[in-house]
């Protein structure tokens, strides 16, 4: 365990990425939820909480699936399927959320806001914001509403407000800066709950620890089933959470490879894509450094994918470390094989993935011919399709 | 002596307050523009703010944010803001403060560019993404070039952590008067005057205060407690106003300036 403690060091940074780049406002409260986090975060009656609300509320453990069709179809490795679409609300992002709500209590704010692309992580702050009674704002891009009304109308049901953003392209990046600008402003009694393992430190390091919950018991569950540690680990990358909670439990595992999927859009070369790390550069977006797609003087440019949640021009600081330091490796898969992904998981095994999730199932089909029959696999399947079956109506 | 500095200096010995207004650079457009910042200066500005327009300016309120996008839109770059600084400078004696933020500068290279604006007539520079943990690197090519970086406080910032930034301000010291955004306020803070007071005991730098200052009125009473008044919206919904006569715009600026700076100026 002491190579996973060195990164992020004291003031963020992953190797060279990560940091703190936000106005002066936010760097009280950003030194405040530092402390609470390393304070409370570890301390047994927070651990105990946490535990009690993932089991009981959230239902953990999910199943570690051995998605047998698959692996015949594909004809390569045993391909396990984490089951993170079972949870409660839906996907994975409830891990972060509950644990963010359980810190937002200990620091005494009572008000909650996030920001939301696909409306998964806005669905799963609403739930945790009605469950513990606080307030709860979510931005989302006017892009995002339309493409995501179905969870739109589950946040408002649970008593959230949806806050429209019509700057820029309308879509997650638009909503975080939109949520920044909120943060700066009310500070004092709200608790900013970041989604994803991006944002000034401590967001990255902390959403990556409250998702670790994936990899450790994926790691418990392959080692009962199959006596030895898997070979590959896949999982899609937009910011990167699900990723970063399934690989992180075995970053010394040297032997077992990572590989994230990002979302190639239209293609990685027409330029309407959201792989910030394959064509990406190094530059500061939402209060850390790290890759991220911007034009030549340092403008931000629009991301595309079909999946709501994976498209963002930026991507978490460790994932940017992982890249550099050769530890995990990036693939992309576009609009057209998401799709196919999602057909292809559906018919197997009869689940139907989010289209963030279906980038990483589509992979597969690549990395399968790559591997041999004793070679395992463990995809995280972050999200269920519930909320784009409209999308894949339209396009299928 | 850097420009700013000396504009201190004078205001000083002449019992005056410095009258800061800012606007976007390229905003509606270049040459526009350029006429604003003249106009700026000749109704008295002591030191002008000139943003660096970035897409994603979390910092800033609607206004500002406009501002931005309608100087991207009609083509402005960092070469472009650069260009017009130095053909301002040929006339113009007043400081220039660039407020950008930190991917613009990161992405042109920090060294390039502090070395270009220094050259081209640029005398500071405003980044309210960076704060004082990450502003090392930023600082040391700066102080190396005689060119200010001025950092800001808020008033979440404690009493010590003040008064390190404003050791290690170069310039003035930004207060910025509320939590929250850019943007024209109707009311400023009751305690607003009260915490300015305390702040300037405990630095010896001018202080001054930006973010939601809106009238004469609004800045002569700010004026009164700090070293100078920053005053960016008020000036930019002008601008968004009168979008198809340019030059009632530069006008309506000229006027509303003229107007903030009597009062500053008192």
């Amino acid at each position: 365990m002491r190579k996973t403690r060195r990164v992020p060091d004291t003031k963020g940074y992953f190797g060279d990425f990560g940091g703190r780049y936000i106005p002066e406002t936010l760097m009280p409260a950003i030194r405040e939820l530092t402390a609470a986090y390393r304070k409370t975060g570890s301390s047994p009656s927070f651990r105990k909480r946490l535990e009690y609300y993932l089991k009981e509320y959230a239902g953990r453990p999910t199943p570690l699936y051995f998605a047998e069709k698959l692996t015949k179809k594909l004809g390569g490795a045993k391909i396990y399927l984490k089951r993170e679409d079972l949870l409660h609300t839906g996907a994975h992002k409830i891990n972060n959320t509950i644990a963010q709500a359980l810190l937002a209590l200990e620091m005494g704010k009572k008000r909650l806001i996030a920001e939301t692309g696909a409306g998964q992580h806005g669905v799963a702050t609403a739930t945790v914001a009605a469950l513990f009674g606080l307030k709860c704002d979510v931005y989302m891009g006017t892009k995002d509403v339309e493409r995501q009304s179905l969870n739109v109308f589950r946040m408002k049901l649970l008593g959230s407000r949806v806050i429209p953003v019509s700057s820029g392209s309308c879509t997650l990046k638009d909503a975080m800066n939109e949520a920044i600008r909120d943060w700066v402003t009310n500070v004092r009694d709200t608790h900013y709950v970041i989604g994803s393992v991006a944002g000034p430190h401590p967001y990255p390091m902390m959403v990556r620890d409250f998702q670790c919950v994936i990899g450790r018991e994926a790691r418990g569950q392959v080692l009962k089933k199959e006596g030895r540690l898997p070979t590959h680990l896949v999982a899609c990358v937009g910011g990167g959470s699900n990723a970063l909670g399934l690989f992180h439990p075995f970053y010394n595992d040297e032997k077992v490879s990572f590989i994230g999927v990002e979302a190639a859009g239209l293609g990685l070369k027409t330029g309407r894509h959201a792989a910030a790390l394959l064509k990406g550069r190094v530059g500061i977006l939402h209060g850390s450094k790290s890759f991220m797609l911007e034009d030549e003087d340092g403008q931000v440019s629009l991301a595309h994918s079909i999946s709501a949640g994976l498209d963002y021009p930026g991507v978490g600081p460790e994932h940017a470390f992982y890249q550099k330091t050769g530890r995990a490796e990036y693939a992309a898969v576009n609009d057209r094989e998401a799709l196919e992904g999602v057909k292809l998981l559906s018919r197997t095994e009869g689940i139907i993935p989010a289209l963030e999730t279906a980038h990483a199932v589509y992979y597969l089909k690549k990395l399968a011919k790559k591997t041999r029959k004793s070679d395992i696999i463990v995809v995280c399947l972050s999200g269920r399709g519930d909320k784009d079956i409209d999308i894949m109506k339209e396009h299928m | 002596m850097n420009r700013i500095n000396e504009t201190f200096k004078r205001l000083r010995a002449e019992g005056k307050k410095a009258f800061i207004p800012y606007v976007t650079a390229g905003d509606p457009d270049i040459r526009t523009s350029k006429k604003i910042v003249s106009a700026l200066a000749k109704a008295g500005a002591d030191i002008i703010e000139l943003g660096v327009p970035f897409s994603d300016p979390l910092a800033d309120g609607p206004t500002i944010q406009k501002a931005i996008q309608r100087s991207l839109d009609a083509g402005c770059s960092v070469r472009k803001v650069f260009d017009m600084v130095r053909e301002l400078r040929r006339r113009a004696s007043v400081p220039f403060v660039f407020m950008t933020y930190y991917n613009i500068v990161f992405n042109y290279g920090i060294e390039r560019f502090i070395r270009e604006a220094k050259i081209c007539g640029a005398d500071g520079i405003i980044v309210p993404d960076l704060p004082m943990e990450e502003s090392k690197g930023l600082m040391d090519i700066a102080d190396r070039e005689d060119f200010c970086l001025i950092m800001l406080t808020a008033p979440t910032t404690p009493a010590e952590r003040f008064r390190k930034i404003a050791g290690r301000s170069r310039g003035f010291v930004y207060y910025v008067s509320l939590t929250g955004v850019t943007g024209v306020r109707e009311k400023l803070s009751d305690k607003l005057k009260g915490d300015i007071k305390k702040l300037k005991k405990m630095t010896a730098k001018p202080v001054c205060v930006g973010f939601g200052i809106s009238n004469p009125a609004q800045a002569r009473d700010v004026a009164d407690v700090s070293d100078g008044v920053i005053v960016g919206s008020a000036i930019i919904r002008l601008i968004e106003k009168n979008p198809d006569d340019k030059s009632a715009m530069v006008e309506k600026v000229e006027v509303f300036a003229g107007a903030v700076a009597k009062a500053v100026h008192g």
